[in-house]
């Protein structure tokens, strides 16, 4: 049986203000992704990726339209179908532009809080939030506070924060635009692995084409409206 | 785990630094109380430590403690023959500013009806009691008068022979303990011109009248002291102190004595009553609204603390609810934070009140009820302290986190 799509948008429209200040930043967006798939959004700023993402991650509501995330219905125009706080910290994972890890936790703590706050026992958490910075190479710094930490290891504790509950879809906002070039390419092989490995899906809002090649599928967000790019389609299609 | 407590470890110097603040504040307030129960503890000691039964004052007034109060000094006598009294005392209270080694000197001089009493019931820390009808003084350790030594009051000497501690009176000056006779003497001495004066005065008014014309032995008495004189009046005291005998009945004796036109009869309890409800009370007064204003104060400043944290945070704040952290673990971190934030400044404020406190010029005596009743108060502050903070927090919206 095909399981059901990490994220289905349906006729998505967000529009902010009123009057003879509104701005249509999302027109008519449709969109699925599957599991295991990793897509890159691109679009210049102010076409509305944000507004897309933002929406999908269930903080932003549509002014109409519909998304579902696992084939459950969540939002349905501005009304949430479902808690939106429980559903975010069962379903998605973040990742930003900012690491924007706790200050006053270490790295381990940071990972550890997101399993917590979803109901996992502290110990059983510790250990699970160890396993992920290992796995993201980042074990050894463990016990350091984010300041003692560099900006991709940051990245990488917040990828490791965003894993932490096994999410079925993870968003990230330009999680490479703080990092160095190579850097930026071994985070966005990470989310590849990641949606591969972890059978995720994964979206990914970026700037950066040399990381092209990494993407299963790139969307382009213009004025409101999303055109897929050629040559690009979901894994089980290629 | 527990973020207050993470947060808390990572502000360490602003966290110690508002503790410290809110520690006294805090040990002012329970400094207020301790001076609140030390007035009572001082203003009653006296009455208690007397061992009086009853309390014979001038008629139609409170007694020595909340005014003037003159009996007649050889009531004692007319006291001493009712049925069922033990013993009559004469009690002399007053309060004496003297200059003593070039230093102001305030104390409460207070008589002993010699020979029966001589300061065997008061608690001494060094010396002896009275063995003498003149002369000899107990005096309080607040006065700072070495055992041994001699203080001029009035025209004589008097040695220091017994020392007490912590027996003050209601204005906090030291109790110093004389026979009655001499404690009048230091009350009602005056310059030996006073006295010519007084006598020539005398004789001028016993001259004026036929009396004194056909009377010459009066013109005599006139020049002589005032005790030779019949028709004054004899020396004055503050009170007489009645102890009854064992199983005699209090109310019987005070009905007697209530027949007395010339006398009030109040018993140990109500003689503290009228203590505590005049002076003590307005000081009571006084220092619960300033209790009062330091908790309001101490309110307000932790939760200006706590909402600035609050703020400082409110980005992490976001990404919990980001996150999904449920509205109760944000709420516990901000609640924990101002309770923890209370209870260092109360330990704070005990610890140093512990220091601080014995050198404070009144006795400051902290009451354990006091403490726990000031422990709830600051964790209703605390509390209530943190509601701006959580309010601030339960409107945060989680996209807050992607604001630059």
């Amino acid at each position: 049986m095909k399981p059901p799509p990490a994220v289905e948008v349906t006729h998505l429209r967000k529009v902010y203000g009123s009057g003879h200040t509104e701005v249509v930043a999302m027109r008519d967006a449709t969109l699925s992704i599957v599991p295991g798939e990793i897509v890159g959004m691109f679009g210049p700023s102010g076409s509305g990726k944000s507004t897309l993402l933002t929406a999908m991650a269930l903080i932003n509501p549509p002014t109409s339209g519909q998304i579902s995330i696992s084939g459950q219905p969540v939002m349905d125009g501005p009304r949430a179908l479902v808690d939106l706080r429980a559903f975010r910290r069962q379903h998605l994972g973040f990742v930003f532009q900012k690491a924007n890890l706790i200050p006053f936790l270490t790295a381990l703590e940071n990972v550890q809080i997101a399993l917590e706050v979803n109901d996992t026992a502290p110990k059983l958490a510790r250990k699970r939030a160890m396993e992920l910075l290992d796995y993201l190479g980042v074990g050894p710094r463990a016990n350091n506070l984010p300041v003692a930490l560099s900006g991709g290891e940051q990245q990488r504790v917040a990828v490791a924060r965003a894993l932490a509950n096994e999410p079925s879809l993870i968003l990230a906002d330009e999680p490479t635009a703080a990092l160095d070039g190579p850097l930026g390419r071994q985070v966005m092989e990470l989310f590849a692995k990641i949606a591969h490995e972890k059978n995720a899906g994964v979206i990914v809002v970026t700037h950066d084409h040399r990381t092209l090649d990494v993407f299963d599928r790139i969307l382009d967000v213009e004025d409101g409206m999303i055109q897929i790019r050629p040559h690009s389609s979901p894994p089980d299609c290629k | 785990m527990n973020l207050a407590i993470r947060d808390i470890r990572h502000n360490a110097g602003r966290f110690a630094f508002t503790s410290v603040g809110i520690g006294l504040l805090l040990m002012i307030v329970m400094g207020m109380g301790g001076i609140y129960r030390g007035l009572i503890h001082e203003a009653t000691l006296l009455v208690d430590s007397v061992g009086a039964d009853l309390w014979i004052v001038q008629g139609s007034t409170r007694g020595p403690f909340a005014e003037i109060s003159r009996i007649p000094a050889n009531l004692e006598d007319r006291v001493r023959a009712v049925p069922g009294v033990a013993q009559a005392r004469r009690f002399v209270s007053h309060t004496i500013q003297r200059e003593h080694q070039g230093q102001p000197l305030r104390m409460v001089v207070q008589g002993l009806s010699w020979p029966e009493d001589r300061g065997d019931w008061i608690t001494l820390v060094a010396g002896r009691p009275l063995r003498q009808a003149h002369y000899e003084m107990i005096a309080d350790q607040s006065l700072k008068l070495p055992l041994g030594s001699h203080i001029r009051l009035g025209k004589d000497f008097y040695q220091v022979v017994g020392l007490t501690r912590g027996m003050v009176g209601t204005g906090g000056d030291g109790l110093t303990f004389f026979t009655v006779s001499d404690a009048m003497a230091i009350q009602f001495d005056q310059p030996g011109e006073a006295t010519r004066l007084e006598r020539a005065a005398r004789r001028a008014r016993v001259e004026a009248v036929d009396l004194g014309r056909l009377q010459p032995l009066l013109l005599d008495r006139a020049d002589g002291m005032a005790e030779g004189i019949p028709a004054l009046a004899p020396p004055q005291v503050s009170a007489v102190l009645v102890t009854l005998r064992p199983g005699a009945d209090v109310a019987t004796v005070r009905r007697t004595l209530a027949t007395w036109p010339d006398i009030t009869v109040y018993s140990t309890q109500e003689q503290k009553d009228l203590l505590l409800s005049g002076m003590v009370d307005k000081a009571k007064r006084q220092l619960g609204l300033f209790r009062a204003l330091l908790i309001i104060i101490s309110t307000i400043i932790i939760a200006l603390i706590i909402y600035t944290l609050t703020l400082d945070k409110i980005r992490d704040i976001a990404m919990l609810k980001l996150i999904g952290a449920r509205n109760g673990v944000i709420g516990g971190l901000i609640l924990q934070q101002a309770l923890l934030m209370g209870a260092f400044g109360y330990a704070l404020a005990w610890w140093i009140g512990q220091y601080a406190f014995p050198k404070f010029p009144r006795l400051v005596l902290i009451d354990p009820a006091d403490l726990v009743s000031l422990a709830i108060i600051v964790v209703v502050i605390s509390t209530l302290a943190s509601l701006l903070g959580i309010w601030k927090a339960m409107n945060v919206e989680p996209n807050t986190v992607l604001s630059a």
